[in-house]
């Protein structure tokens, strides 16, 4: 670690926070283009004009625009974000109590995905121009193209309709052991999986051949160095840094599949929570999760530029 | 003694690989279907002319009928339609605008460029299905707004690609030469950089449809895109899922046409003679 270093760092987490800012007044702004007014929104068409006006003032709709965003903003950093327009609970307690179930997803997503992933990506940059690779390769662009909707249908289809091996939807109560646990999970899983996975490995596959087109790998070929030594000494160590960024960014798209796979197989998730939301145009809500959402991507994209930041040997030793 | 150089240079030739093939046919294959799909549809999309709904293939229905007995071939080759066009319409918008920012941003350089890169790369930074999400919460869903929706999500990616693009083009000397003769900056962003660009920026536009077709259909699938009575193919697959569990056609065969759609562009774009594209969103 050096001064250099440590200024990149920072340079990059500020960036970071400042992009945040930024995001968060597009999407606040977003609610300000609303046609119609919440107020009337919220009480119906039969509303007496006093009770708007009571139900203005008590959502401080009569203030400028800018206070009511410093004022939403200083919700947000405190927890408390505001109150839910459709059944007037706190948007704080909704978030939580389906928080948890998402972070679960992602985590065993995560476990099942990554390590797989890197095997396929180093094999066939190993053996690339084989055709296991040309096969993998193929493979993997048809997986990144397709939506992630067509995957949850046809495993549906597969495993739930063909072979009865699982439920097609996913409900956490009476869910008895290890197997059950399994048998909820599998379908979310392996659906969010396929396309991460398809995106990961093409990313490190891209990594490591680029590694080892280098003249140095070149090198240790030519002094005699066994194959598998040639990558795991002499060529990975350098790919390292470009691989984690590669698993960085490519989990960043476990987000937008989330939405899709949340809502096809009814997982009380953070993403289905929203979509509701959407559904009901329920403001707060929508604003709130989507700001979970762009800090979670936003992590993973500073998390990937910080991998790449760190592993640069020329910027360590300055 | 001059040699004819055009002559020692063997005729050049259009090489294109089996898998390029492959997706040039299916990328031909939709386009016809987007210009005349609709006249050949043998059923009105909207009229129940079936006896069973979410029926199998056969003879009078080769994709099977839909939820209330419609026809499935004429409602996907009329929901191909809505998914291309709509997608199509709205990557040129992004693609286009992108384009002259990037090229604006090349040739006038100082805080044009950094004020519009800023900005654009802050809008990257939102998942694109979430800012669509909130979009549509916010304004409803309608044509137009999926249209610009969808522009406005893709122009950053779009513009980043470009930018890198008119940079290096703009270090060329001709512009230089350009700029010394005294010409104006809207001459050189158009007939010295622009014409230099075109193949990448075509690539890049190719990309930007599939990100489009996704995003739009996976919207329609979350019945936040395409309204009824209209429904484009992620519509389809959205008002059909109950026929999932005995697996009706209904519900595999709009999928598999958006699968074929994105599939297609993307082998042929990965397979066109020019450098790798990169992917990044």
């Amino acid at each position: 670690m050096n001064s250099l270093v440590l200024r990149l760092i920072a340079t990059r987490v500020a960036v970071s926070l400042l992009t945040l800012l930024i995001v968060s007044a597009i999407v606040f702004g977003a609610t300000e283009l609303l046609p119609g007014d919440v107020a009337q929104a919220v009480l119906g068409q039969g509303a007496t004009p006093d009770a708007v006006t009571a139900l203005r003032q008590a959502m401080h709709l009569d203030q400028p625009a800018w206070l009511r965003y410093v004022s939403w903003l200083h919700g947000l950093l405190t927890g408390n974000p505001g109150l839910s327009l459709v059944n007037h609970l706190p948007v704080a307690g909704l978030i939580g109590g389906r928080l948890p179930n998402s972070l679960v997803l992602a985590a065993i997503t995560t476990a099942f995905s990554v390590p797989l992933a890197l095997a396929i990506g180093i094999t066939t940059a190993v053996w690339r121009g084989s055709l296991y690779d040309r096969i993998a390769s193929t493979l993997t662009v048809s997986a990144v193209s397709v939506p992630e909707f067509l995957v949850a249908t046809l495993a549906v289809l597969i495993f739930a309709v063909n072979l009865h091996w699982l439920p097609a939807l996913s409900s956490r109560s009476g869910v008895h052991g290890l197997f059950g646990l399994v048998r909820v999970y599998a379908m979310p899983v392996v659906t969010l999986s396929f396309v991460v996975i398809a995106q990961m490995a093409r990313m490190t596959r891209a990594a490591l051949v680029n590694t080892l087109g280098s003249s140095y790998v070149e090198m240790a070929l030519l002094k005699g160095a066994r194959p598998w030594r040639i990558v795991l000494r002499h060529a990975l160590p350098n790919a390292l840094g470009p691989i984690v960024n590669a698993v960085a960014l490519s989990l960043s798209f476990l987000l937008g599949g989330v939405i899709i796979v949340e809502t096809i197989f009814n997982y009380p998730g953070l993403a289905k929570l929203m979509v509701d939301a959407v559904a009901t145009r329920d403001m707060p809500l929508v604003q709130s999760c989507a700001m979970l959402f762009c800090l979670a991507y936003l992590l993973l994209v500073m998390l990937a530029d910080l991998a790449a930041i760190l592993s640069n040997p020329r910027l360590r030793y300055r | 003694m001059s040699v004819p150089l055009r002559a020692t240079l063997p005729p050049r030739r259009f090489r294109i690989s089996v898998t390029g093939a492959i997706g040039l046919a299916l990328v031909v294959f939709w386009l016809a279907v987007t210009a005349v799909g609709p006249m050949l549809a043998p059923y009105p999309p909207g009229r129940i002319v079936g006896t069973d709904v979410l029926g199998p293939m056969t003879h009078a229905f080769p994709l099977g009928t839909d939820y209330l007995g419609r026809d499935m071939l004429s409602r996907i080759l009329v929901g191909g339609r809505y998914t291309i066009s709509i997608a199509f319409v709205a990557t040129f918008l992004a693609c286009f605008s992108a384009c002259t920012l990037a090229l604006a941003a090349a040739v006038k350089g100082g805080w044009v460029d950094a004020v519009l890169s800023r900005l654009l790369d802050a809008l990257i930074s939102i998942p694109s299905l979430l800012f669509g999400l909130v979009v549509v919460a916010a304004l409803g869903s309608s044509i137009p707004i999926l249209v610009l929706t969808a522009a406005v999500i893709y122009m950053p990616g779009a513009y980043r690609t470009a930018r890198a693009l008119a940079v290096n083009v703009n270090a060329m000397d001709f512009v230089r030469v350009a700029q010394a003769r005294g010409e104006g900056a809207w001459y050189v962003m158009r007939a010295e950089i622009m014409p230099n660009m075109v193949l990448p920026v075509l690539t890049d536009f190719g990309l930007r449809f599939v990100f489009v077709v996704l995003l739009l259909s996976g919207l329609s699938f979350l019945g936040l895109g395409v309204q009824p009575p209209d429904a484009d193919l992620g519509s389809l697959v959205r008002e059909n899922l109950q026929g999932l569990v005995f697996g009706a056609p209904a519900v595999i065969m709009p999928a598999a046409a958006i699968a074929s759609i994105t599939i297609g562009v993307n082998l042929l774009i990965d397979n066109l003679p020019t450098r790798r594209v990169s992917r990044e969103r």
